[in-house]
């Protein structure tokens, strides 16, 4: 493949490139998914290709194919050359990079299992056991459940003497409860919603996160939530589990801070940030035991976002995102870290596959656990009045990244130190930095769990892309608590 | 570009790899090509060209699906043998279909209201690179008069697609795709403007970016609005990414499972009777494919008549299973209408081509009459971020981007910080009090569509932002 790559290069340069890139990626991906005891899913696919980004008269190009002959390379790299001197055209910014010492590199993701040496069967068998289990109570009219493996091989050649060559394999697996009930449906997931848990790792994952246990209670919840009062609107304090803090990092705080947002880069689809460079060091992005770190390196964990270099060479790194509250760090890639002076990238330029373009992409964006042992029993224990909220149900937020509202799939009333009564469509809106500056506690590393988002959405065209987000269980204080529902009576 | 010979040839070559009941191949072949601008440079500018084969085996009622993109005869074994791999150890499902037949879909397409469609036009193929570029200085250069920003892009792609089965089915699409979208920057505010056409002419990034322009310079200084109930002026790209979100739940698969929100709802008055609804790929506004994912021709469907949902979509075998079923005598007519995604699959069935019907002749309303008739509300450029709250009720939650204004006395009196809405579509589509003209409209949340814009009444605004 290396040889392959280097056609690119030697072409590209021929043809005027002041700059060349080629990666070729080698995927494959494997979906199984059950409904009501029918197969939803049972495909297999692999895809095979080459992208080439080059800089040509102080512009981008890029061009990717799946001919992977010599013809079929060389021509890529050709349009790839003619496309950066159109795109030169039109620059009103001038294109500025920061170095990178080229790399030559070997890594392998850490995998126990390989998922695809598991018989599908086995897989299947294990799908329609929870299926199985959720339809016992005759109140789900729906059981989906769903497993995802994917290996993706990548090589990565560049004219200033990059060589690096990774894989990386990741899992995924979760299921839903619906229940259709009267005027209304609810739902329950495991371990999270939208597909579960995914993380860079084998069939380990799948074994860990004992499936079938579960099931019965989440099917139970979900039949339960329609006898269950609403949530009530107003405000109050509030705890959100560990996988909705998740997902609450990654709106609020991973997407402003990708630095290509910031510079207006994304302004046109994905939307710009409202952390503008003045912001740097200077905002209280929250309080302060908010700390957050951008970390793709292997020691922080088998996220979504953890490889060794990112797209365009540059090794993993971690990077303080928010510290003791305060806002002290970028996404940024070779292109837009001049921007804040950088002297470097920050490692966060990835693409979903060989066809598209590498973008800045969040990377693993995780929340430091609290330092002073805290269980979330014991966090619910030290909260007077308030609601616990589990499991994302809907989620939005505003193109600079200030207003947002989460739905959550059951909520639980919190009295005097108590869990009380089930609440059903339980939700939270508020503005971001006054959000992160409500928190006052977060439970300590026993119950911080590396979440795993599949399908982050950004780019023309659009490209989805693995993230992940480590978080403990937290403490919001005085929130906006039941605003969806304001006003649809 | 990939050719129909060569369709056919791979064909028959998988079909040499196979032991498989029977065998069914979706195949395409695409070269798209984008070019994308901020701040008035281009900072991304890009061109793929690839292949797609998908393979689909049965065994019986044990179905199963490999892709791949490679043509070599090793790599065409293979992913036989990977789908076959993933059917066999697979337990019966008794309402899987065998394939079709030609004579079953001539048969079913005799009900289709099917017309010929010309979705490739040459112009589009061949823009190139320095085509685009050249378009994307001129938008630059209508920010440049008036001194703002600009981002977005435009794309040429062409596809040719076709699907042969063992039973010897064959189809065969080709297409191209233009789109230019384009926002408007300014300190405090911006501007937003989207198009589509298979035919590249219908386009006009200039004028676009001048409306965007418009826009931008109009909601300079936004005031902030209490939250509230308000009258609201919709552009069509804010009708179709909000409207767009319920038309997944017409299909038969999402009443069998109980996940639609026309469970027991099919038949009564649930809109105002002012909103007629039809899915029609062959309208010549529309584009797309007019067969499924097994080969069947893509009927004209009312989903919805004065108010009345009187129809869904249907698959093969979610018809079959309709007919069976205890609510078969309280949905409509049921019949495979060509709507089915490829197998196997999670959704079954939805709705891709959707056309409004506007209002009775010389009763459509332009946006600026819809304004001028309004005395206190909100003019909309487009909706953003938009997910669903609550899926009976059909609530949406999401924010106004762009391009918000405060309508009073008729007139567009300037900007406003924008709104968070949480609203249900069903009292949205009961309180519309006007409509324009259908256009072929375009967003980011919903596919395109033939939507008019839209006055409505009591829209729910819950929160402000900042901004």
């Amino acid at each position: 493949m290396k040889e392959i790559a280097l056609w690119a290069l030697e072409t590209a340069k021929l043809r005027g490139a002041s700059l060349a890139e080629a990666r070729i990626v080698d995927e494959r991906h494997r979906a199984l998914a059950t409904k009501n005891g029918r197969i939803g899913s049972a495909a297999d696919s692999e895809s095979l290709g080459i992208g080439i980004r080059v800089i040509a008269g102080g512009a981008f190009g890029f061009a990717a194919t799946d001919d992977l002959s010599r013809d079929g390379v060389q021509g890529c790299t050709a349009r790839a050359v003619d496309i950066a001197k159109a795109s030169a055209a039109v620059q009103a910014q001038e294109l500025r990079m920061v170095a990178e010492p080229p790399a030559k590199a070997e890594w392998v993701s850490p995998c126990k299992i390989d998922p695809f040496s598991i018989s599908i069967e086995k897989n299947l068998e294990l799908l329609f056991a929870v299926d199985e289990e959720l339809r016992r109570n005759k109140g789900v009219t729906l059981a989906e459940t769903s497993m995802n493996f994917r290996r993706y091989e990548q090589w990565f050649v560049s004219t200033e003497g990059a060589d690096i060559h990774q894989t990386v394999v990741s899992s995924g697996v979760g299921y839903a409860a619906h229940s259709y009930q009267g005027t209304e449906i609810q739902k329950r997931s495991y371990p999270t919603s939208f597909g579960g848990q995914y993380q860079t790792r084998g069939y380990e994952l799948i074994e860990e996160l004992k499936l079938l246990e579960h099931a019965p209670e989440i099917a139970d919840q979900a039949v339960a939530l329609h006898a269950a009062d609403q949530c009530p609107e107003g405000t109050f304090d509030i705890i959100l589990d560990s996988s909705q803090l998740g997902l609450q990092i990654h709106e609020s705080i991973g997407h402003p801070i990708e630095l290509d947002r910031v510079l207006g880069m994304e302004a046109n689809f994905a939307g710009t940030s409202f952390l503008t460079l003045d912001k740097l060091r200077t905002l209280k992005y929250g309080s302060e035991i908010v700390n957050v770190v951008a970390d793709a390196t292997e020691a922080h964990g088998p996220g979504l976002g953890t490889f060794a270099y990112d797209d365009e060479g540059v090794a993993a790194q971690s990077t303080p995102i928010i510290s003791n509250g305060l806002f002290t760090g970028y996404l940024s890639s070779r292109d837009t870290a001049p921007a804040i002076g950088a002297p470097r990238s920050g490692g966060c330029l990835r693409a979903e596959s060989w066809n598209r373009l590498p973008i800045v992409r969040m990377t693993n964006i995780s929340i430091l656990p609290g330092d002073n042992p805290l269980t979330l029993e014991e966090l619910i224990a030290s909260t007077e009045l308030g609601v616990l909220m589990e499991t994302n149900r809907s989620w939005s937020i505003d193109d600079k990244r200030y207003n947002f509202q989460f739905g959550c799939e059951i909520g639980w009333e919190i009295v005097a130190g108590k869990r009380r009564r089930m609440l059903k469509n339980p939700s939270y809106s508020g503005i971001t930095t006054e959000f992160w500056n409500s928190m006052d506690a977060i439970c300590s590393r026993d119950e911080w769990t590396l979440w795993g988002i599949p399908n982050c959405g950004k780019g023309q065209p659009q490209q989805t892309m693995g993230t992940g987000h480590g978080a403990a269980p937290a403490r919001f204080r005085d929130v906006s608590v039941g605003t969806a529902y304001k006003g649809s009576e | 570009m990939l050719i129909r010979d060569q369709a056919h040839d791979i064909f028959a070559k998988l079909q040499r790899h196979s032991t498989a009941d029977e065998l069914e191949l979706l195949i395409a072949g695409s070269r798209s090509a984008l070019t994308r601008f901020a701040n008035n440079t281009i900072h991304q500018n890009m061109e793929e060209e690839s292949q797609h084969i998908s393979v689909r085996v049965s065994f019986g009622g044990r179905t199963a699906r490999a892709t791949t993109n490679k043509y070599d005869d090793e790599s065409l074994r293979r992913v036989v043998q990977s789908a076959e791999a993933l059917a066999k150890v697979q337990r019966d499902d008794p309402d899987l279909l065998p394939m079709p037949t030609p004579q079953e879909v001539v048969q079913n397409a005799a009900e289709a209201g099917a017309a010929p469609v010309q979705r490739y036009f040459e112009r589009t193929a061949a823009l190139a690179p320095q085509d685009r570029a050249a378009a994307v200085a001129r938008m630059v250069g209508v920010a440049q008069q008036h001194a703002l920003t600009c981002a977005g892009f435009f794309s040429s792609s062409q596809v040719a697609e076709g699907i042969f089965n063992s039973r010897s089915v064959t189809d065969w699409h080709e297409q191209t795709l233009a789109e230019v979208s384009i926002t408007m920057l300014d300190d405090t505010s911006s501007g937003w403007q989207k198009a589509t056409s298979p035919d590249v002419t219908r386009l006009n990034p200039v004028r676009m970016a001048g409306i965007a322009a418009e826009k931008t310079i109009a909601s300079r200084n936004p005031i902030e609005l209490p939250p509230g109930k308000y009258t609201v002026v919709l552009e069509p790209s804010a009708v179709l990414d909000a409207v767009g979100f319920m038309f997944w739940d017409f299909g038969g698969s999402a009443l069998l499972e109980q996940r639609s929100f026309l469970n027991d709802r099919i038949g009564t008055q649930l809109f105002g009777p002012n909103i007629t609804v039809w899915d029609d790929v062959y309208h010549p506004l529309q584009a797309g494919v007019p067969f499924d994912g097994e080969g069947m021709k893509r009927h004209r469907v009312k989903l919805i008549e004065d108010g009345i949902v009187r129809a869904v979509t249907y698959a093969r075998s979610s018809a079959q299973r309709m007919h069976h079923s205890e609510i078969a005598n309280q949905v409509g007519p049921i019949t495979p209408t060509g709507h089915g995604f490829s197998l196997p699959n999670e959704i079954g069935e939805a709705p891709m081509n959707l056309v409004f019907s506007g209002p009775e002749a010389g009763r459509a309303q332009s946006v600026e009459q819809m304004i001028a008739a309004t005395e206190r509300g909100i003019l909309v450029t487009r909706l953003w971020y938009i997910r669903e709250v609550d899926p009976y009720e059909k609530m949406l939650t999401g924010m106004t981007r762009d391009g918000t204004f405060l309508v009073e006395n008729g007139r567009i009196r300037g900007g406003i910080r924008n709104f968070r809405f949480n609203e249900s579509l069903i009292h949205m589509l009961q309180n519309v009090e006007a409509m324009g003209e259908p256009v072929r409209a375009s967003g980011e949340e919903s596919m395109d569509m033939v939507v008019p814009a839209m006055k409505v009444r009591d829209f729910n605004f819950t929160e402000t932002t900042k901004f």
